[in-house]
This record gives structure tokens, sequence and C-alpha cells, in this order.
């Protein structure tokens, strides 16, 4: 039976009886993985119930299976304590479920209405009603306040306006039951809040929404009740706000991990591995300047739009400059292009994994080679396999790559186990210096730890490291010295250790960013 | 998150189809305005009218192509679809003697199963477009020599058949004006293409298909369903094109076709539409079109040997491609 009629709204903190949404005993296979065993998952209406795991845990299965998008292989699903089957995508819209994805499933090129109502366009004499469409799509925005024109064309959005566009959608299909997988994840802080805004109206007329996110602070922040699934299998359900984080945490390791206080070296003998003079592209990089010693963490601080990554790939030589320096261990390199850059010692591990470190259809052997391949290339050019399959299982165990084989296909890792591909590839070619972008974007607590100690590992290992993150936790964590910048602008050095005040100070300080314009 | 990735209004993409037409458009008007200053002949009406008859053919099929072009596939079968349906049209006519209106119906009816057939091979059984197409143009110019014994099938004894195509009903009714009725058919596909394309589900799918077709699915829309129907109506687009061209050389001539794909998929490009899907339009591919056949034209005036005319047409291509790539490139 539908469930898009109207329920009584409850407040979260009463039981009420029937729950919106009861899954219990679920069993999910697919070739040679077993996704889920006997997981189970209870949404009551009018709650924001978090639901977390580490990747591959198989929060985002169950919520497919909700949704219409995999079929289950056992076990049983209520919506108001009817059972149901869910067998597509469109009966789970029509029975008021909505998802919205991590990878926003919108057609770009048409505007936001025509997405709203693909499907279900308003006709008249046969003919799509564009007015009609468009009016529509107006009074859903207006019901969510949201200052959208339903005639701009969605490539032109925000990334932030666009997931406005899949909510506006989900709402459009009357969703009682409201699934967020990865939200905020391209959201700044003030998109973030206006998400929490709707989602709490949405909370408040009776919705139900499954909030799937790794950031803790936002689940204390927004959630009613937190799930926790490990290995695909249902861990427990502890209240948001009463639950210590550590508890949280090691319900989804499975053990306790300890908040080492970071210790940091003193490294202002050391000598200077990448020094940056100059650096200038447009109105993206203006005037940067910096210098990372050996065995240092360099914390690249900033909002978004604030340039770190451009600067990051203009040392790496993968966009052009307008001019600039780059220093490598006290000698000037020519670095146009990242074969220059690779070859003068610098490794760049991208913040869009999927997009730009990894070849999602080789496997993980390939890649991990894919910066050194001449090492496995002999005579005639004839690759030699058994050493790229021996070099491979090295890094596999060393950095505890979840993988069945190296000859597994890197699309199929969990993110975080991807993220670690990359890095073996830049190990293996032996970089000096390493610029890590957003490193630990979308993986989950325990692998994010593992990454942490790798890179201090690295740093011993007297490596320089470049560490851009829009975390500040993870910045302070990690960072031996912080450099903030703030509209392309390097605003200022920070000693490692310094309070997040101090960060965001500096991160935005447009009036000096902007002074320093006017008298230049 | 990129810094600026995630920063807004990349509005000139909006512009961006807009000026890729208004470039080509300007592409054409130069052309025009080069062999007018070149050669007297250029722009008197008879020659005018001979390059819009020589469009008509390919801008039909262009056309068709363009909607299939949209949804992020391709088709090669277009040029040997219009051969077979002219095939067709002369069993319908001469070896079945039968009357001219259901000779006109077959044409359209043949295009439409050809085209009902790529899109399920494509849609069904999942094979790319690129190989499904490539394998009907070839089965269909088997076919049309199989059917037609390898000879040409002549209209002779269909009186007013060249009419559809030579004939002129505009002439009729403002002698100074003989446009032919080839050219005005062209003109009619055009604005019903572009009436199906912006009014109606069909032509809202063809651009959300090309879009995200994931996406498209995961809304609840019959995916496969909505894909065979662009290319059922891109066939019976390619009967028209059979009906013209057959009328044209009053003759169906089964060695004819393979290569006016090329043109068609040429005059799409050179429009503005894109090969990745999602955008385009059907007065784009006009202009492309236009630019083939003015091209074509004013070096046979200017007397430049026949052969150039690949050559530059071919490095048109490129740049208009090229000419996409530098604009989203500086957005």
């Amino acid at each position: 039976m539908p469930i898009n009629q109207p329920t009584a709204v409850s407040s979260s903190a009463d039981a009420v009886s029937i729950p919106l949404v009861d899954m219990a005993g679920i069993d999910k296979s697919f070739p040679g993985v077993r996704a889920l065993s006997q997981a189970r998952f209870e949404l009551k209406a009018g709650e924001v119930h978090a639901l977390m795991g580490e990747n591959g845990a198989g929060k985002s299965t169950l919520m497919k299976i909700l949704s219409g998008v995999y079929s289950r292989d056992a076990g049983e699903v209520r919506l108001n304590g009817q059972k149901v089957e869910i067998t597509s995508p469109r009966q789970a819209q029509d029975m008021g479920i909505g998802i919205i994805h991590q990878e926003l499933a919108l057609m770009r090129d048409l505007t936001a209405a025509q997405n709203i109502f693909i499907g279900r366009e308003p006709r008249r004499f046969g003919l799509l009603d564009e007015g009609a469409l468009n009016r529509d799509a107006q009074a859903i925005f207006d019901s969510m306040n949201l200052r959208l024109s339903p005639t701009v064309l969605v490539e032109s959005l925000t990334i932030a306006k666009q997931q406005m566009v899949e909510i506006a959608k989900a709402l459009s299909y009357k969703s009682r039951v409201l699934i967020m997988d990865e939200p905020t994840a391209a959201l700044n802080d003030a998109e973030i809040a206006e998400l929490f805004t709707i989602i709490n109206r949405l909370k408040a007329e009776g919705v139900g929404v499954v909030y799937i996110s790794h950031k803790m602070d936002e689940i204390k922040r927004i959630s009613d009740r937190v799930t926790v699934m490990r290995d695909g299998e249902y861990v427990g359900t502890v209240p948001a706000a009463d639950t210590p984080i550590e508890t949280i945490i090691s319900m989804m390791v499975g053990r306790t991990l300890s908040n080492e206080v970071l210790d940091i070296p003193n490294t202002a003998a050391n000598p200077v591995a990448l020094e940056v003079r100059g650096l200038n592209r447009g109105r993206d990089i203006r005037d940067v300047s910096f210098a990372v010693r050996k065995g240092e963490i360099l914390g690249l601080a900033g909002l978004m739009g604030a340039g770190r990554t451009e600067v990051a790939r203009a040392i790496f030589g993968a966009d052009p400059r307008d001019s600039g320096e780059i220093w490598v261990n006290g000698q000037r390199v020519g670095i146009s292009s990242p074969k220059d850059a690779v070859r003068a010692g610098i490794g760049y591990l991208s913040e869009d994994r999927k997009h730009f470190g990894l070849a999602t259809g080789l496997d993980v052997r390939n890649n991990i080679a894919l910066a050194s391949l001449g090492r496995f290339t002999g005579p005639g050019g004839v690759i030699n396999d058994g050493a790229m399959h021996a070099v491979a299982e090295k890094y596999i165990r060393q950095l505890s790559i979840k993988t069945p084989s190296d000859t597994q296909e890197a699309r199929l890792l969990s993110g975080g186990n991807q993220q670690k591909v990359v890095i073996a590839k830049w190990l293996l070619r032996d970089c000096d210096i390493l610029i890590f972008d957003e490193p630990t974007r979308g993986i989950d607590v325990g692998a994010k730890a593992e990454i942490y100690k790798l890179l201090n590992a690295l740093a011993e290992q007297g490596r320089a490291i470049i560490v851009i993150s829009s975390e500040l936790p993870e910045i302070l964590r990690l960072s031996h010295c912080i450099a903030v910048m703030c509209e392309g602008r390097l605003t200022g050095t920070l000693p490692g250790g310094s309070s997040q005040e101090e960060i965001m100070r500096l991160a935005t300080m447009r009036e000096a960013a902007m002074e320093v314009r006017h008298a230049g | 998150m990129t810094d600026t990735a995630a920063t807004p209004a990349k509005s000139g993409i909006r512009i961006s189809g807009a000026f890729h037409r208004l470039l080509a458009f300007s592409g054409l008007i130069a052309l025009v305005v080069v062999f007018s200053l070149a050669s007297p002949n250029f722009m008197q009406t008879q020659n005018v009218l001979a390059i819009l008859q020589a469009t008509s053919v390919n801008g039909v099929l262009a056309i068709a192509a363009t909607l299939v072009i949209i949804t992020g596939g391709i088709d090669l079968s277009v040029g040997t679809l219009m051969t077979f349906c002219a095939v067709i049209t002369g069993v319908v006519l001469t070896f079945l003697g039968l009357p001219l209106p259901l000779g006109i119906v077959a044409s359209i009816l043949a295009g439409t199963a050809c085209g009902l057939v790529s899109g399920t091979i494509i849609a069904k059984l999942k094979v790319p477009p690129f190989i499904a197409t490539l394998g009907m143009m070839l089965i269909l110019k088997g076919l049309s020599l199989v059917i037609s014994g390898t000879r040409p099938i002549y209209f002779n004894d269909t009186p007013g058949f060249t009419q559809i195509a030579q004939g002129s009903i505009v002439g009729a009714i403002i002698p100074a004006l003989p446009i032919p009725n080839g050219v005005m058919i062209l003109f009619g596909v055009a604005l019903l293409a572009a009436f199906v394309l912006s009014k109606t589900a069909l032509g809202r799918y063809t651009f959300a298909l090309g879009s995200n077709e994931e996406a498209v699915r995961l809304s609840g829309v019959n995916v496969d369903r909505w894909k065979i129907a662009v290319y059922a109506v891109a066939g019976s687009i390619c009967g028209v094109a059979g009906l013209l061209i057959a009328s044209r050389l009053n003759s169906a001539q089964p060695a004819l076709g393979q290569g006016y794909e090329l043109d068609a998929i040429a005059a799409v490009v050179i429009g503005g539409t894109s090969l990745s899907g999602g955008r385009g339009t059907v007065l784009g591919t006009l202009i492309g079109a236009l630019i083939i056949s003015v091209l074509a034209n004013g070096l046979r005036i200017l007397s430049v040997a026949q052969e150039w005319q690949t050559v530059v047409t071919g490095s048109i291509i490129i740049l208009a491609v090229y000419a996409d790539i530098l604009r989203r490139r500086t957005l």
C-alpha cells in the first residue's frame, strides 16, 4: 500500500507503534561477494536516522534495496506495517520512497523543472505543457523557500543547488521517506546549514529521513538515532545525542580507536624539499609562496574556492601557470607538465580519484604500476607481469589494501582502498614530495585512521608532504605546519596545533586579501 | 571538491549552443559572400534554388541523424536505408503497379520498420549504436541489391512521381518563386522535427537520454521504449529522403547510398550538435547542410576540381568541433 498519504506527525521522542519503514533479515549477494547478511533497519516518521559504517559495510546496498534499485535475496520490507515488494525505482517512488544518490542522478542538459518532472510531464492536448511544468516546479521551490529558477539549466548550477533540485524532485513525489547518501560531501558550511533547515522542516512534516554520512559532527547535529553496520551486518542502533563518538566508532570498526595526540616533530632545521615562489595564475592563484621541508607535513587549509587545488595542480604541472618558480631540493626545476613534476620527484593525489587518480577499468596491479611502467618493461618493450605482481602484493600487504587479489578491477574496491591503491602508485614511484588533495574524502573512520598513520610514516621516512583538506580537525590532526589560503592568496602560516579559530580567521581574511589587491 | 568547480554559473555554456550556431551561420554567410564576389552567377535565383534542392536529400538525412545523435547514439545506416526505402517504393509502384500514395506510404513504413529494428538491437540487445547501425547499413545495402535484382528500378510508369521532388507547388501559385517541392519537403521535415524536439515527450526524452541515460532510467522512465522510438522516427525520416532521391533521379538506384551518412553526420556536427549527446538543434543541422552544399556549388562555379570538396568538408568538420572544444575550455 503506498505510504504517501498523510500520516500522523509524530515527534521522534515518542515511539510510534508502527514504524514508517521496517527492514528485517535482509540478505543480498553479488557474484563472489556477500553484501548483506541478516541486515535490518527501522525508520520512524518524523525522525532523522543516520546510517553509518565503513565503506563496504552495506549501507548503500541496503538503501538501494529499499529504493528499488536492487532486489533482495531474503528478508522482508514493511512500509507502515504492510509487507511490500519493491521491484523498481519508479515503484519505490510511487510508494513514497525517495533517494538522493551520492552521484546526483540529474540530466545536466535539461532545466531544473524538466529534471524534476521527467517521465511525468504535464501535457496539454498531448503536447508538453512547459508553462505548467515551470509553474509546478516553482511551487515546490517556494514550499522549500528555495530561490531557484525552474528554467535554469542544471549544468550551470553549483553542486549544492543541484542537490536541492534532487530534493525538490523527491518532494514532488510526496515522499514520506527520504534517503540521502553523503549529501554534504560537496557543500560548504552555509549550504550545509540550508540543507539542515530543509531536513528539519521535512522532519516536522512527518517525513522520515535516512542520512548516510561519515561526518560525525553533522550526524550529531542533525540526527535522532544512529544505526551502525559492519561487514554487511547490523551492529546496533543508538540515540545520536547521548552516545559518545568513540562508542559509535568502536561499533563501526569493532575496536576502540585511541584519539592519538599528535606529537609534532620539530622540523625547522630540516632542509627545504619544495619551495614555491611567486606562483600566479589569473584570479585563481595570486602570488603564492611557501616552502615544505623534508619530513614535514604541511597542511594547506582554506574554504572552498580558496585555490588550494589550483596551487597543487600548478605545482604538479597539470595546469599552466602565468608565473612563478618551483624549487626542488634547492634547485630550480622547470615544470610544464606532470611528466616534469614526476621526474622531479613530485607526486599528486587528486581529490577526485575516480576521474583523475585511478584507471577504474584496470586492475589493482596495473594501477599501482601506472606511474612506473618503465620499471617493469624489459627489452623490446615487453612487460614483466611477474615483477608487477610481486610489487603489487607487497603494497597490498604494506598498506592493508582490502582486495581479493591484485587482479581485481580497481573500480570494485571501496573508496578507502581505492585511495590506498593511488598512494601505492606514488610510493612505488618513490616520490620525495607528495601532495594529497582531500585524501580521506568519502572514506570511513577506520580507513581514515590508517591513512593518517601512513602519512605520518611517510613523513618520518623523510618525505615532504602537503595535505589539502577542508576538514579542520583533519588538518589539525595531521599538520606539522599549516598554510592558509583565501581567494587565491596565501593569507598566513601557522604552527601545527593552532586552534580552528585561528585557521578560520586566516581562511576568511577577505578584507586583507582585498586590500592587497587594490594596492597592487 | 575542486575549489572552483563548485562555484556557480557556468552560464557561458548556455550560450555556447547558440554561439556555435551563430558561428556556423556566419561561416555560411561568409562563404556566400566570398562566392558571390568570385562569381556573378552564384547569387542568381536559379543557382540558389539549385543549392537548396541539392541540400534537400542530405538535409533530410541529417535531420534524421540529428535526432539519434542527440540521444548520444549514432546512425550509420541512414544512407543505405534511404536507398532501401527507394527500392521498396520501386517495388510497390513499378513491380506491383500500385497507386502513387501507396508508394509514398510504403517508403515511410519501410524506413520506420528498419528504424525499429535498429533501435531494438541497440536498446534490447545492448549492441553499441555504432556497431548496430554499421551492421544495418551493410544489411540494407545488400537487401537493396537483392530486391532490385541489382538493377535500377525506373518510375516511368508512374507519371507525376518526379513531381514529388522536382515539381513546384509554390511555383504554381507564385510563378516568380519556383521553389522545388523537395526544398519545401526539407523545410517541412525540419519544422516537424524541431516541433517534436521541443514540444513532445519524445523530444524531451531524446535530450534526456543523451544527457544522462542512467538518470532517466532511475526516474522510472522506460528507456528502451523511447530509444527505439527515436530510431524509428529517424528511420521514417530516411523514408522521406528515399522518396526525394528516387523522385530526383526518377529511379531507385540500389548501388547508391553508402557514403551519404558521412555527409549527413558532417552536417550535424558542423551545425553544432554534440556527438556526446544531450544537446543540438535542427536549425544548426540545416545550416551545416547548407554549408556543405554551398561549398560544393561554389567550388564548382569557380571551376575548382570536385575532388577538393571532400578535402574542404573534412577540414571544416575538424574546425567546427575544435571551435566547440575551445569554447568549452574557456568557460
